[in-house]
C-alpha cells in the first residue's frame, strides 16, 4: 500500500517540454512500483494531452500547462490542464480520427491512445477558456504480478 | 532523437533512435521528405526498433509517408519488434495499410 502524494508542475506550452512533463508523471508514478508496460501507458497517456494543449489548446502561442497527480495505493490520477481556447463539441473531438488539423499531420488519434491507455479518461472544455483532461489508471497490485 | 538515411536500390531506408513525439517528429518528417524526393524514389522502410517512444505524432508522421509514397506509385513499410510500438500502429489502423518486418532484409523485396 502506498500513501497519498501529490504533485503540481507549470510549464510554459514550448513541444520541448512534452518529453519533461511525461518523464516527470513517469518518475512520480514509479513510487507506486508499476510494470514497464503500466509506466509506457501512462508516458504516452501524458504525451498526449501535453501535445493537445500546445498544438490546440494554445495553437503554437504561448501559454501555461499544468499538470497534477495524485497516486495513492494502486492508483493514479492525473490531470493535464491548459488556458486556451477550449472545445466547441468535446464528443467530435473525443471520436477516432477526428482532427481539426489535417493539414498539419495530426492523426486524430490523441483521445484514443489515452482512452485505451488509461482506465479512465475525461475531458474538461468551456471554449475561449481552456480545457481540462482527467484521466486515472489503477496499476495491478505487487501481489497480482507474482 | 537520431535520424539516419540509407538508400538500398529504390528504397529509402530511414533508422529511428530515441523518442518521437511532437516535438521530435518535425524535424524527422523534413530529413525523410528531403531524402525521398530529391534522389527520387519509390519506397520507403521505416526501422522503428530503436524508438522507446512513439505517440500519434509518430502515427500522422508515418500516415503521411505512407500517402507520399502511394502517391509516387511506391510502398511503405516498417521494422519494429516492440509489442508496445505495434499496439499504437494497431489501434491507428496502419497494419492495414502497410506490412511490419522484423529485419530491412525482409523488407526490401527483390
Ligand atoms: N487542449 C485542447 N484544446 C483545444 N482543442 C483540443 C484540445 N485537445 C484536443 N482538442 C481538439 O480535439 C481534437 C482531437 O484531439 P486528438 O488528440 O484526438 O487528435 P489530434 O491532436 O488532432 O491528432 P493526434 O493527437 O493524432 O496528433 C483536436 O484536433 C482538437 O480539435
Ligand atoms: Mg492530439
Amino acid at each position: 500500500m502506498v500513501e497519498k502524494n501529490s504533485m503540481r508542475l507549470e510549464f510554459l506550452s514550448k513541444s520541448n517540454n512534452e518529453s519533461f512533463a511525461r518523464v516527470v508523471v513517469a518518475a512520480f508514478a514509479s513510487q507506486l512500483d508499476p510494470t514497464l508496460e503500466e509506466l509506457s501507458d501512462v508516458k504516452t497517456a501524458v504525451s498526449e494531452a501535453v501535445t493537445n494543449a500546445i498544438i490546440h489548446g494554445y495553437e503554437y502561442g504561448e501559454g501555461v500547462v499544468i499538470v497534477e497527480a495524485i497516486i495513492e495505493n494502486n492508483r493514479i490520477e492525473i490531470s493535464i490542464e491548459d488556458r486556451g481556447n477550449g472545445i466547441a463539441d468535446i464528443d467530435k473531438a473525443m471520436e477516432p480520427f477526428y482532427t481539426s488539423k489535417p493539414n498539419l499531420e495530426r492523426s486524430g488519434m490523441g483521445f484514443t491512445v489515452m482512452e485505451t491507455f488509461m482506465d479512465e479518461l475525461s475531458v474538461e472544455s468551456h471554449v475561449g477558456k481552456g480545457t481540462k483532461v482527467k484521466m486515472a489508471k489503477n496499476f495491478k497490485s505487487l501481489s497480482d504480478k507474482e | 532523437m537520431q535520424i539516419s538515411t540509407d538508400i538500398i536500390k529504390d528504397y529509402l531506408i530511414v533508422t529511428l533512435q530515441g523518442e518521437l513525439d511532437h516535438h521530435t517528429s518535425e524535424n524527422v518528417r523534413k530529413k525523410i521528405d528531403q531524402q525521398y524526393y530529391n534522389n527520387n524514389l519509390l519506397n520507403m522502410v521505416l526501422d522503428l526498433r530503436g524508438l522507446n517512444f512513439m505517440d500519434s505524432s509518430g502515427i500522422g508522421l508515418i500516415m503521411g509517408r505512407y500517402k507520399s509514397c502511394r502517391e509516387q506509385g511506391g510502398s511503405i513499410s516498417i521494422v519494429s519488434t516492440s509489442s508496445y510500438i505495434e499496439r499504437i500502429l494497431k489501434m491507428s489502423g496502419l497494419l492495414k495499410l502497410m506490412k511490419v518486418y522484423q529485419t530491412i532484409d525482409e523488407a526490401i523485396v527483390d
